[in-house]
């Protein structure tokens, strides 16, 4: 009963912030006004931040931007020793160090690393901290760019040049980190700190124990790093045991306060949405679509991990790999969250689920992320589910499918197909591919379907960008590291392409006025078709897969 | 359909197992590939299991040849038809220097003009240059009733291929041989040259996508289930694949298209695209031309109000008189009112045996008949006001409030005037008031648009639709108003002139509306052509049918509300059935997956929730649905799902339910039945 109340009680803030927040970043993305230290940083950088962009370059600036911050955080990792607060540490190798880049920049955090050894403090706030804020930044920024394509009315249909632009770019990345996340960002840390993270720029200190023996004790700035890691869908632990680990999730109430921050801004951009399209109906209906896929999955793990089987129901629990601090139905919560977001931050070991529970889990994120999904990321996801619920029902009605007034032609099903395509080549290739190298093989720690589940997680965690793993597979070897890393540029750059181009197709479109013939898109029942929409067909695509891993452990 | 018409296309569904054919539907390619792969298997290593897969196999890919067979097949014997009666046609054409030679109609140039008598066939299209003759268009619209075409107007159009039944007329040749008329709708009755549609497009599009990530699925499928030392054959894979892949739509899919233009041709309309069909589904603003599509063409009398003192009699009197020669339905309705509805005795014929008649002309706005005593003027209000003060009337000052009152409720008011013409005045100076004298306003005649019958429901029908209906019409805005009010159309253009009717359709189109309109006249030809829709009268000029989309033989001007109709059926059998396809996939999951792994995980075997007998009957029954399912829905592809204009969010929950919900449900019966008579094969239970 309290676990619910809990449940609720994070429910009911998130509800209470949909509107101001939603409202706030609207205002955000479509103010016309800069604050000073944003026209002291354009002019540094020679931005002109009235200069729209169409499509091309808005997605030519956010490849460059990425790829930069991929070189940039490769090299940093590599030569951290000879920084300052590199006390001794080596340079991580670089293998690891592409992989760690690749997953910071694509809001994956996938750590193939172990927090506490392998990066030193200069590149947790150099390099990891910045890229929590910048790439959370850029999967906003895409979605912003995605909606004023949506919302885009152009006049006349014969009206020559090209389609109104999309916004610039670094407008989006700066408001976004500064006036979004820097605030919310540096509230949560000081809450955090409050119960009891800690901020500091101690080194590893080692002290003699009660009983004699020797531990060694980390320090670092935790607080800070904790906060942007869950506002930011990001994911990545400071220690290796993430948010599992006291000095990162002390208490029970900073850990609800982590999924409310893990929700805050995905929960709130529908509604951002809504107010942008001009229909605020609209990010209604896409956030009941949500809101279904995310109650309903979250009682599905809820009931796995708590119908006791085995030696869970002689313990009276399943408490394997949990926190006995959060429980079992808090862990849950926090499980559902964070792979229904791109964030991947654990506080109980996915693993350790049973067959069932970790199979909805990975379901989860085969969705694509989109209830609520990453910042920014899992919107876009949805209003692709959107597109192609109206492409799929919308002849039902009898005209050519329109979504929000622009019409769903051979172009714009094209990209969508494409945006469809990546993931599942990546997450079906990848885990069937992998499994044929003998390294892989010989990194799975369990036999059967869990180790099964342990490559198909690896895979669906890296393509989709959420940084989780199923524990048991060895993920440091070279082949495992390149390869995911590949799956994660993969699984965020080519959708976030395709979503642009088709924002670029869109904003061309004169939209057609709703009449009682257009299919409504505000309504419960096409709430209901998305939800329909994305469970068959992330159902088709992966069932076999899935019946090999998790159902077969589950069911057996 | 008969039973030589099920074979002819039984042929044609083996012919087009060539694969260079077969690749226009990738998804049936694949079927055919995975058909050869499994024949190759089963010949290494022969069972029934493997034999009869590539039997079904095969027959999948010859059931969705065969829909297509058959729906073109529809088509193929009305096109021949057609050419029969085109066959050998001579002309007769006038050189430059009047003489006339005979030469076959296909050297015809466009240019030529040729002359045809009473009897012979029209050789090419072309419009009439001199001359008027009845015509038989049956060939062309099945109508036996001849229709005239005359030189000058709107009815100078003629089609090759038509017969000229009384007199002979010139005619001046507007298309090359090859690309007439004639040869068009040849062409696509045949569905010849069809092009897909771009929504038949993105269909492809959204199924090859489809079609990739089941590949991806079962490809990857190997690998893991080696992984799990649960390896499968590649018979068990291909069989997955070709279960999951969208076959039913994918083969449906031009039958469905072929079958959508055949149901048009079947309403007399020809459309030059499956575009525009598909555009008519998308309409949403519907123009259309009052007179003929919302009213009957005529007006009629229904009231006559005596003014200035007179009695209804010598009103009614009046009209009478004025409306004897006038040979306009109009004039006709004034008459018939009198005598029938006011008892009046028809005029005696020496009454006005004397009399000189004035028609109607625009100019004058009036027409007028001359007996020696009186001279009686009937038109406009304004025009005769002012004919009657000049004669020296008194205007009553109730005739404004009557008049404005008639308008304003729809109708059209024409005011009678008379006068005495003064001894000697000029006979020839027809109209003119100066010869007269004691004028007088007798009273006014109501002329009422009578609604076609039906149309306010239509009109609600569409509104639920979502289609916004303009009326265009040359009345003045306040009757405009009235009639729009009473046929219950959204929107109207008063005193509408051609440039108004297109400048509406882009302002319209600006907005985003799709516009569709009908139109005959040579002054319609721009706005049909600027029209995402623009349907035709075969009666109209040869400039309107070549600017308009789509033709309409019967030249039925509210064809167009069962055009949009059409369109929308054809975009709903396509979704529906695209719907109903990938359901279909989950049954087919439940019956495949348990048979793959049931060996190696028992505990799968909780999802064999059919009860099927064996992995290999399963598997069977899995795959003799997806072919026999192509079977159930041919006819629902050729016919079209059945649809009843309302509100999209009706019709989505109710296409929701039936092919959504039903795809769901159908195949775990189907599947489940077919495995009860498949698992009494030897060697697959």
């Amino acid at each position: 009963m309290k676990d619910l109340l809990q449940i609720a009680a994070v429910l009911a803030v998130l509800a209470a912030l949909h509107r101001p927040l939603g409202a706030y970043m609207a205002r955000l993305l479509t103010s016309r006004r800069d604050t000073t230290v944003e026209r002291l940083i354009y002019r540094a950088v020679r931005v002109a931040p009235r200069a729209g962009q169409p499509w091309r370059v808005y997605l030519r600036d956010v490849l460059t931007f990425s790829a930069v911050s991929i070189v940039a955080l490769t090299l940093l990792q590599s030569i951290q020793g000879w920084l300052p607060l590199g006390r001794g540490a080596g340079p991580v190798h670089l293998d690891q160090a592409i992989n760690t880049a690749v997953s910071f920049t694509t809001n994956t955090n996938w750590q193939s690393y172990s927090g506490e050894t392998a990066v030193t403090q200069l590149t947790q706030m150099l390099g990891l901290a910045v890229q929590n804020f910048v790439s959370a930044a850029v999967g906003i920024a895409v979605v912003a760019a995605f909606i004023r394509g949506l919302a885009a009315r152009r006049t006349g249909r014969s009206a020559s040049g090209g389609a109104p632009p999309l916004g610039n770019f670094w407008v989006d990345l700066t408001r976004i980190s500064l006036r979004l996340l820097l605030p919310i960002a540096a509230v949560g840390a000081v809450l955090l700190i409050l119960g009891g993270a800690i901020q500091n720029f101690h080194g590893p200190q080692t002290i003699t124990t009660l009983d004699g023996s020797q531990q060694t004790i980390p320090g670092g700035l935790v607080a800070s790093q904790e906060s942007i890691k869950v506002l930011g869908t990001n994911g990545g632990g400071y220690f290796n045991a993430n948010s599992a680990h006291p000095f990162e999730n002390p208490a029970e109430w900073t850990n609800l306060l982590q999924v409310a921050l893990i929700l805050l801004i995905p929960s709130a951009l529908p509604r951002t949405f809504g107010i942008m399209v001009g229909d605020r109906r609209q990010g209604w209906s896409v956030l009941g679509a949500m809101a279904v896929l995310f109650l309903a999955s979250l009682a599905a793990t809820v009931w796995a991990e708590t119908a006791l089987t085995g030696d869970a129901k002689l313990a009276g629990a399943s408490l394997e790999g949990r926190e006995l601090r959060f429980g079992t139905v808090a862990s849950a919560f926090f499980a559902t969250a964070t792979t229904l977001t791109s964030t991947g931050a654990v506080d109980s070991f996915h693993s350790s689920y049973s067959g069932l529970g970790g199979g909805v889990l990975m379901f989860n994120m085969l969705l694509g992320e989109i209830a609520p999904g990453g910042v920014g990321s899992g919107l876009y996801g949805m209003l692709v589910i959107a597109i192609l619920s109206v492409f799929i029902c919308g002849l039902m009605i009898g005209r050519t499918p329109e979504y929000l007034g622009k019409k769903i032609g051979p172009p714009e099903i094209r990209l969508v197909a494409g945006y469809v395509l990546v993931v599942p080549a990546c997450v079906l290739l990848g885990t069937g591919a992998s499994l044929l190298v003998p390294g892989v093989r010989e990194a799975i720690l369990n036999p059967g379907p869990h180790g099964l589940s342990e490559v198909l997680y690896a895979f669906t965690s890296a393509s989709n960008n959420n940084g989780s793993a199923f524990a048991g597979l060895g993920a440091d070897t070279p082949y495992l590291n390149l390869a995911l890393a590949a799956a994660m540029a993969l699984g965020r750059f080519v959708p976030i392409a395709f979503v642009l181009a088709l924002a670029g197709r869109l904003a061309g479109q004169t939209p057609a006025p709703p009449t009682s013939g257009t299919l409504p898109t505000h309504r419960p029942l096409f709430a209901g078709v998305m939800v329909g929409c994305a469970l068959i067909v992330t159902g088709l695509t992966y069932l076999p897969a899935l019946a090999l891993g998790p159902l077969a452990e589950g069911l057996s | 359909m008969n039973s030589s018409a099920l074979l002819a296309a039984s042929g044609a569904a083996l012919q087009k197992l060539d694969p260079r054919t077969m690749i226009k539907t990738p998804v049936m390619l694949i079927v055919e590939l995975g058909c050869a792969a499994t024949l190759v298997c089963a010949l290494l290593r022969p069972s029934v299991f493997a034999f009869g897969l590539a039997a079904w196999l095969f027959l999948t890919v010859v059931f969705a040849n065969f829909a297509e067979a058959l729906a073109e097949g529809r088509g193929r014997a009305q096109a021949d038809a057609l050419r029969a009666s085109r066959s050998s046609l001579r002309a007769q054409r006038v050189g430059p220097d009047g003489g006339i030679e005979e030469v076959p109609a296909a050297e015809l140039h466009v240019g030529d003009t040729v002359l045809v008598r009473a009897g012979q066939v029209i050789p090419g299209d072309g419009d009439v240059v001199e001359g008027a003759a009845t015509v038989d268009e049956s060939a062309i619209t099945g109508e036996s009733a001849p229709v005239i075409r005359e030189s000058g107007g709107d009815r100078t159009a003629v089609t090759g291929g038509t017969t000229v039944l009384s007199n002979e007329i010139r005619i001046a040749i507007t298309s090359q041989p090859g690309s007439t008329f004639m040869d068009r709708l040849i062409e696509l009755v045949e569905g010849a040259n069809r092009k897909k549609t771009p929504n038949e497009t993105a269909l492809d599009i959204f199924l090859a996508v489809l079609t990739v990530v089941f590949a991806l699925a079962v490809v990857a499928l190997a690998p893991m289930a080696w992984f799990s030392h649960a390896p499968q054959s590649l018979l068990v894979l291909i069989a997955l694949l070709v279960c999951l892949i969208p076959t039913t739509i994918g083969a449906l899919l031009s039958a469905i298209g072929i079958a959508g233009m055949d149901r048009l041709v079947k309403r007399n309309v020809l459309a030059m695209s499956g575009r525009a069909v598909e555009a008519a589904g998308d309409v949403s603003t519907l123009l259309l031309d009052k007179t003929g599509t919302i009213t009957i063409g005529n007006r009629e009398a229904t009231d006559i109000i005596p003014l200035g003192g007179g009695s209804p009699r010598d009103a009614a009197y009046a009209a009478q008189l004025s409306s004897l020669a006038d040979e306009t339905p109009e004039g006709r309705s004034i008459v018939r009112l009198a005598e029938t509805g006011l008892g009046l005795a028809p005029v005696p014929e020496d009454a006005y045996a004397q009399a000189r008649f004035v028609p109607f002309s625009a100019a004058t706005r009036m027409s007028a008949i001359r007996l020696p005593d009186r001279t009686v003027v009937k038109g406009a209000a304004s025009e005769i006001v002012a004919w009657a003060r000049a004669a020296g009337a008194e205007v009553p000052p109730e005739l404004d409030a009557i008049v404005s009152r008639i308008s304003d409720k729809g109708g059209t008011a024409l005011v009678i005037a008379e006068a005495t013409p003064l001894a000697g005045a000029d006979p020839a100076a027809e109209l003119a008031p100066e010869g007269c004298a004691h004028g007088r306003i007798v009273g006014v005649i109501r002329l009422t648009d009578i609604l076609k019958p039906g149309m306010v429901e239509r009109f609600a029908q569409l509104r639920r639709m979502g289609i916004k209906t303009v009326m265009i019409t040359g009345d003045n805005a306040r009757t405009a108003k009235a009639i729009a009010r009473e046929a219950g159309v959204d929107d109207f253009l008063a005193e509408a002139k051609p440039e108004d009717k297109l400048a509406l359709i882009r302002r319209e189109q600006e907005a985003g509306a799709m516009v569709a309109m009908t139109g005959d006249g040579t002054n319609d030809a721009p706005a049909l052509a600027q029209a995402d829709v623009g349907l035709a009268m075969n009666t109209g000029t040869q400039a309107a049918k070549e600017a308009a989309n789509m033709v309409d033989l019967d030249s039925d001007p509210t064809k167009i509300i069962e055009i949009v109709e059409v369109g929308k059926q054809l975009l709903i059998t396509r979704g529906a059935l695209t719907t109903f396809s990938i359901a279909n996939d989950l049954a087919k999951y439940f019956a495949i997956i348990p048979a793959m792994f049931m060996a190696a995980f028992p505990g799968l075997g909780l999802l064999n929730i059919m009860g099927l007998a064996s992995p290999e009957s399963a598997i069977t029954s899995a795959v003799i649905f997806n072919a026999l399912v192509i079977v159930a829905l041919i006819p629902l592809a050729l016919r079209g799902v059945s649809y009843t204009p309302s509100t999209s969010s009706r019709l989505l929950s109710r296409n929701l339910l039936i092919y959504g919900l039903g795809g769901l449900i159908a195949p775990f019966i189907g599947i489940k039945l077919i495995d009860l008579v498949v698992s009494l094969i030897p060697g697959l239970a």
